[in-house]
């Protein structure tokens, strides 16, 4: 390796075989030795069996993509040889298991081989499949010149609830693959993840974990979500640390009764959060529209992946933003946000809880399937700016309240059940007090007077899309989602690119996209689906339509190299 | 104590002159103001149906939800606010039609909330079509040749399905029905009530005549604990054999109950505040 100031692992084998964890080990490893770390993992829609392989990216600096070439690919089988032989530098290092038979006569001859006797090393530490992998970051460790006292204490710290015993055989094995590869080649290490000397505490996160932990941040109460991949971590997060802070997960039967559940909890006076992905999201779609016409305060926190129907599972997409924008039947106040990132979604899942109380609406905040199962590296989060705002709930009795009065900002008083104050949060149009009314000027008035908050959120709470890169430029990117953290990883190499990031979809910073968009001298809209349909927004909203759109739906995220390649032959044009 | 006038709205009840359900609201206003409920401590709910009137001329706070979706709503409140008294109403085609899925997984997880199922074994609301309780062979808009299903037992479902709480009335018996109302909320679990009701507009066969010669109210010695006797008498029906009151009834922890964060205090009383979160970071370090 010439000393890249970013590294890239590729850890590969069967599903089952802890491909996953060993990536997590390496990542956390790198972050304590202080190192920022990004993490990309590829897994079929099976438990047992099939390619599993994850991707750390290893950066003194801030890393925010995944490449498609690594520096370092640890082989588990020989199916990962055959897969990622492509995907190796020139000057990369390949580990693999010495005592199998694994061909590696395909890879390039500059290729640096490492066979290493994992499963000899696995059976002494302990005779436990999972400890090859130890073993192999063990390896790494020592190739890279690492520092195995880091890795030993970060394996106490995991492994440690499971008993001194597993921590010990975990550590044997790290130590016979460290030596290992020190003694036999030692003409390849290079100083690439040496204890740094300053070390920034960071954490290790996931999408999916950030959007649990920004939800117990901003206050959430309860929260019913049914299993579907990409979200399912989010549900992992809410009901581990359920006790300890006092809200309640529930598991329920399916994703109708998830969000009605949630919608029966909001309107009991607690915050309520669910998540689901696009089918689970197409059966609370029914839902969505109740907690809109009782203005009950709901977020729903979405992970795409590519559809129609169950689609590429365990992919990521991003064709379910028009969805969001338009179901159900009927127009009520959708607040939709979508997060770039893994920081962005948990400060985002935090201010939608406030959102919806506030609004006394649905908040959407989109997330993808690269954003859920990535991790990235950030320093300890600061939530010391952050109040609770319930917006105009009140618990106590109130003479003549009227839940659904109306106003100039659209926002009525609200009250729960058992307050003594009486209403009903009613699916059919209704008057002030929440009783059955068909009459015209009522319906007419209380229609406005809905979506009249969304005005009113757009004043007082929407925010900026965020220009990166110069203010002039000979190309502008526009995009959402997970494709934020590959663009800015290319942008780094092109002076006279931006890149207009948008997280508000509704309501929609119309003027500053407008601005930024006619300005530009070419538009490149890039995201995840078949149609371009972050683009066709911006063409409803401010009439722009962007011809080059650089769309992708084979479930996989935007390399930075493909990046860089359209951005190539659009200036040599 | 809560008085009968103030239990009414501004809205007349708009079902047809005869309809069981205005038996039903009759017995629900009976039973609160023996047991005071009222909007200190009660939540109403209601799915799509003819039942779900119900909710604008009772003067409790309640939630007309969606249609099948009642079950859902309420154990949501209850989770919430698991003080109140929770009362879910539903329909023979909302409960065991479009929320059979809410219905069966509510029965097994014992939510302290009350469902009464307002059953006329028919679609009153869309004007007449077979519902899930509708005989076979029933003549309907949507079975003009006979309904060729068979009707589900909503009674069977319910103790098959874990409820603690399973009882039917019969709407014409306002008292009757009354007492079974505050039976069921005084259960501490799930309770499952099934009230047969006339459709005097669509229903021509299970009539209020039909039911006062063919039904029987369960007593001596029947014993409301044992389960297979309980399964044994939810398969009877048939001329003068169409048993009312308590099937089933056992004591078994409320899901409420086994669960820490509300044993104190209901979750809605915990006003969320800002947390101190650097426990929770340092686990990802």
């Amino acid at each position: 390796m010439s000393g890249p100031k970013t590294i890239s692992i590729k850890v590969g084998g069967q599903a089952g075989q802890g491909i996953k964890a060993a990536g997590q080990l390496l990542a956390k490893t790198a972050t304590r030795s202080g190192y920022n770390i990004f993490t990309y993992t590829e897994f079929p829609s099976i438990i047992r069996g099939g390619h599993n392989v994850t991707q750390v990216m290893i950066s003194r600096d801030e890393v925010t993509a995944a490449t498609r070439m690594c520096d370092v690919l640890i082989a588990l089988d020989q199916d990962t040889i055959d897969k990622h032989k492509d995907e190796i530098k020139n000057d990369g290092i390949v580990i693999y298991e010495g005592e199998k038979k694994i061909d590696t006569s395909d890879l390039k001859k500059s290729v640096k081989l490492c066979p290493i006797p994992l499963s000899k090393f696995a059976q002494e530490a302990g005779s436990n499949e999972l400890l090859k992998n130890t073993a192999a970051i063990g390896a790494v460790m020592a190739l890279l010149n690492g520092d195995l006292k880091i890795l030993f204490n970060l394996l106490k710290d995991e492994f440690g609830s499971k008993g001194e015993e597993i921590v010990k055989a975990n550590q044997k094995a790290a130590e016979l693959g460290y030596d290992h590869a020190k003694k036999e080649y030692a003409k390849y290490i290079e100083r690439l993840l040496e204890k740094k000397d300053n070390i920034e505490k960071k954490m290790v996160l996931s999408g999916n974990t950030a959007a649990g932990l920004g939800a117990i941040a901003g206050g959430v109460q309860f929260s019913a979500i049914y299993p579907m991949s990409p979200i399912s971590g989010v549900l992992h997060t809410l009901a581990k640390y359920q006790e300890k802070y006092g809200y309640v997960y529930k598991q329920p039967e399916d994703e109708i009764s998830a969000i009605n559940m949630s919608i029966g909890a909001a309107h009991a006076g607690a915050r309520a959060l669910t998540s689901t992905s696009g089918g689970g999201f197409a059966l609370m779609a029914e839902g969505y529209g109740l907690a809109g016409i009782t203005e009950t305060p709901v977020v729903i926190i979405e992970g795409m992946r590519p559809g129609p129907g169950t689609g590429l599972p365990t992919w990521s997409g991003q064709g379910d933003l028009q969805f969001i924008l338009h179901a159900p039947q009927g127009d009520f106040p959708r607040i939709v946000l979508a997060a770039g990132d893994i920081k962005e979604t948990f400060y985002l899942t935090m201010k939608a809880l406030n959102l919806a109380e506030k609004y006394q609406t649905t908040v959407v905040v989109i997330i993808d399937k690269n954003l859920c199962d990535g991790d990235q590296s950030y320093p300890v989060f600061d939530i010391s700016d952050f109040e609770v705002d319930r917006g105009k709930l009140t618990r106590e009795k109130v003479e003549g309240i009227k839940r659904y009065q109306l106003s100039d900002d659209g926002i009525s008083p609200r009250t729960t059940p058992g307050t003594g104050n009486f209403f009903i949060a009613n699916s059919d149009e209704h008057d002030e007090e929440g009783l059955s009314s068909e009459e015209s000027d009522n319906a007419n008035a209380q229609q406005a007077k809905r979506m009249q908050k969304l005005i009113t959120c757009a004043n007082e709470d929407m925010e900026e899309p965020t220009l990166y890169g110069p203010e002039e430029a000979d190309v502008t990117i526009v995009s959402w989602g997970s494709n934020k953290g590959s663009i800015l990883a290319t942008l780094k190499d092109f002076l006279n690119v931006n890149f207009l990031h948008i997280t508000w979809m509704n309501p929609f910073p119309t003027e500053r996209v407008k601005s930024v968009l006619s300005k530009a001298k070419y538009v490149i809209d890039m995201e995840a689906n078949l149609t371009g349909q972050l683009a066709n927004l911006i063409a409803e909203k401010t009439g722009i339509i962007i011809a080059d759109r650089f769309l992708k739906v084979d479930g996989r995220p935007y390399y930075p190299e493909e990046i860089k390649d359209k951005l190539e032959s659009v200036l040599n044009r | 104590m809560t008085k009968l006038e103030e239990l009414t709205t501004k809205c007349s009840p708009n079902w047809c002159p005869g309809c069981g359900n205005i038996a039903i609201w009759a017995a629900f206003k009976n039973s609160a103001v023996k047991k005071g409920w009222d909007n200190t401590n009660t939540a109403l709910v209601a799915g799509i149906g003819c039942h779900g009137h119900i909710l604008n001329f009772t003067k409790i706070t309640s939630l007309e939800g969606l249609h099948g979706r009642p079950v859902p709503v309420a154990t949501g409140i209850k989770l919430a606010n698991n003080r109140l008294n929770v009362f879910a109403f539903t329909g023979d085609g909302d409960c065991l039609g479009e929320g059979g899925n809410h219905f069966v997984h509510a029965c097994r997880r014992n939510h302290d909330i009350n469902v009464f199922i307002h059953d006329n074994a028919i679609y009153g609301l869309t004007t007449g079509q077979t519902s899930p309780t509708s005989p076979h062979n029933y003549k309907s808009k949507s079975t003009p040749q006979g309904n060729p299903d068979y009707p589900i037992n909503p009674i069977a479902v319910a103790i098959a399905s874990g409820a603690t709480f399973v009882a039917r009335a019969y709407a014409g018996d306002i008292q009757g029905t009354t007492d079974l109302m505050i039976k069921a909320n005084e259960h501490k679990g799930i309770s499952i009530l099934d009230i047969l009701q006339p459709c005097v507009t669509w229903n021509k066969e299970q009539t209020h005549d039909f039911y006062r010669a063919n039904t029987y109210y369960l007593g001596g010695d029947y014993d409301v604990k044992n389960k297979e006797a309980a399964f044994k008498k939810s398969l009877e029906w048939g001329e003068k054999q169409i048993p009312i009151g308590v099937f089933y009834e056992v004591d078994e922890p409320s899901y409420e109950s086994q669960i820490p964060q509300v044993k104190e205090n209901p979750l809605v009383d915990n006003n969320p505040v800002r947390k101190d979160l650097t426990d929770l970071f340092e686990e990802f370090v």
